[in-house]
């Protein structure tokens, strides 16, 4: 085979590789968007209607709470996890954290990068048993924030080391602290942590798994932090295995509220982070 | 010589990662006050880490360590009690990479002055941004729009704008490392502008790798190799006169081949590279 017909073959197998992919994805957001779409929009209402009491059997009712399921748990969740990611990654990046100790670290947050949700949701169960609690909301905001804690660390120490080492020498050359360095490095790094946060939310609001087990299933709006809630993913995988067509369709109207909401955070974080992007050296080609 | 604003007193880095290197080797120098040192020699002899450990920048590094004293104006540099952020305030740093903070053009140059707790109102705060900028004659290129992010400046610009952030904390010493050497050379040739016209003001420490801009700006030169001190001097005696064997090599290969009689010493030197005994 001469270099050429080489070149051609990876060449087309490249782009049938990404055509798939982008297939598969299209196809998945279309079907949501189309069927969910037809669903929602003819009955906006549901989003915000509290279920029947027979919701999950014949579908009277609305999915509000597992929309408020979704926002109390992931939004509180997500602030935590933000928390001790930025100051996990701040640690790995300082001068008080060695660098054996921060590959060792970096390793772990990968390992749990990689460890499937539900074993998230299984661990947390393992705890509420062995306290002798009960699943709630409480619970599920512990899970999701465990979730997310590996994905944020690692975006933002990611962020934190692709900032220029200059501008940690040009702000301790200035006579700055090490604090005040590392807002610094912090602000530098900003369009990287803030896709993080958001990337993190993204993967809360969208997982089913670590909340099956700790935050209750709850078919009734959310009575308060330690009773059990629902969220929207929980919701859908509950509602799609129903035998009443109803439900199932709210299944679809469901996916189509969590799809655009995690469409439009990836939208935001873009904008947000271009916005930053502007202020970091060589942002603005980047 | 005037007086030295700034003395190194048998001044060794050494690092100590996986392989021990001693970049600077019992260094002793004086930089005289309100004037332009520079520091010359070939990559990797040492000559930023020497510049770095003159205000202790070294020390955000793993892996340093450091023998002998800097001193400036009498007092040690390494053996005080002073917080080093205080020390670093007196003895400023530009970096080699032209380096805007994330912050808008009107901000980087606040920032030091923010930090420190300088200026008492905000009209204080513009009176002083102003003056900065000025000085490095970027006043004129940004003032209408001071707000939007300094990152967004041509390169040779941000060299200034790091400039005029050093100068705003009011350094006694400034130290500059290769700062031209990222620049095109009409933007190379404004910061010398500028550097030639903060020399009354301030004494200046510069790392360069162009012979040539030695000989413009510098009023000493210290030729620094492999770590070593070779030759330190006003400029005319280093660069006509030079007393020592490998700095007359080491300036006579900065010169153009004198291959006719009307010999250019103006020129570029870019025969020197290619011309000895090939």
């Amino acid at each position: 085979m001469d270099r050429y017909t080489e070149q051609r073959l990876f060449g087309a197998l490249a782009r049938a590789s990404a055509a798939l992919v982008v297939a598969v994805m299209v196809l998945v957001v279309a079907v949501t968007i189309v069927r969910g779409g037809i669903v929602f929009l003819t009955d906006p209402a549901i989003a915000i209607t509290p279920p029947g009491s027979r919701y999950m059997l014949e579908g009277d009712g609305g999915f509000l709470h597992a929309v408020l399921g979704s926002i109390f748990i992931v939004g509180p969740a997500t602030v935590v996890s933000m928390i001790l990611a930025v100051s996990t990654a701040i640690y790995l990046q300082s001068d008080y954290s060695s660098e054996r100790f921060s590959e060792v670290v970096n390793m772990f947050l990968n390992v749990l990068w990689g460890t499937p949700p539900i074993v998230y949701g299984v661990f947390v169960l393992t705890v509420i048993i062995a306290i002798g609690a009960r699943t709630s909301l409480f619970f599920g905001i512990v899970a999701i924030a465990i979730f997310q804690y590996p994905i944020m660390t690692r975006y933002t120490d990611e962020a934190l080391r692709s900032a220029p080492d200059t501008v940690k020498e040009a702000t301790y050359g200035l006579g700055a602290t090490r604090f005040e360095t590392a807002l610094m490095t912090l602000r530098a790094a900003l369009p990287g942590i803030i896709a993080g946060i958001i990337m993190g939310f993204a993967r809360g609001v969208g997982d089913a798994a670590t909340v099956l087990f700790t935050a209750g299933r709850s078919t009734n709006m959310p009575g308060g932090p330690f009773e059990p809630a629902t969220t929207l993913p929980v919701l859908i995988f509950d509602q799609a295995m129903s035998f009443n067509a109803e439900v199932r369709s709210h299944a679809y109207a469901a996916s189509f509220v969590l799809i655009i909401v995690v469409l439009g955070l990836i939208v935001v974080s873009k904008l947000l982070a271009g916005r930053y992007a502007r202020y970091t050296p060589g942002g603005r080609h980047s | 010589m005037t007086n030295a604003a700034l003395t190194t007193e048998n001044l060794a880095v050494t690092y100590t990662g996986n392989r021990e290197v001693e970049a600077v080797k019992g260094v002793s120098l004086e930089f005289p006050e309100n004037e332009l040192t520079a520091i010359i020699g070939p990559s990797g002899c040492g000559k930023s880490t020497l510049l770095k450990s003159l205000n202790r920048l070294h020390e955000i590094q793993p892996n340093v360590e450091i023998t002998g004293d800097v001193t400036l104006g009498g007092r040690s540099v390494y053996d005080t009690d002073e917080p080093v952020p205080e020390l670093r305030k007196r003895i400023g740093y530009v970096p080699q990479k032209p380096t805007a903070l994330p912050l808008s053009i009107y901000e980087n140059v606040a920032y030091g002055l923010r930090i420190h707790g300088e200026c008492e109102s905000k009209a204080e705060l513009d009176d002083r941004v102003e003056s900065y900028l000025r000085k490095v004659n970027l006043w004129e290129e940004v003032e209408d729009r001071l707000d939007t992010p300094g990152a967004e400046l041509s390169t040779g610009q941000i060299q200034r704008l790091c400039l005029a952030r050093s100068l705003a904390v009011e350094p006694d010493v400034l130290l500059c490392d290769e700062v031209t050497s990222a620049l095109d050379p009409i933007s190379a040739d404004q910061v010398e502008k500028t550097l030639e016209s903060l020399k009354a003001e301030y004494t200046i420490v510069a790392v360069t790798h162009s012979m040539d801009q030695a000989k413009r700006l510098a009023d000493e030169v210290v030729f620094l190799y492999l770590g070593e001190l070779v030759e330190a001097n006003d400029v005319r005696s280093f660069f006509e006169n030079p007393q020592n064997e490998r700095t007359r090599e080491f300036v006579d290969g900065s010169r153009p081949v004198e291959d006719d009689d009307d010999s250019n010493s103006d020129s570029e030197p870019t025969t020197a590279s290619v011309s000895p005994g090939r």
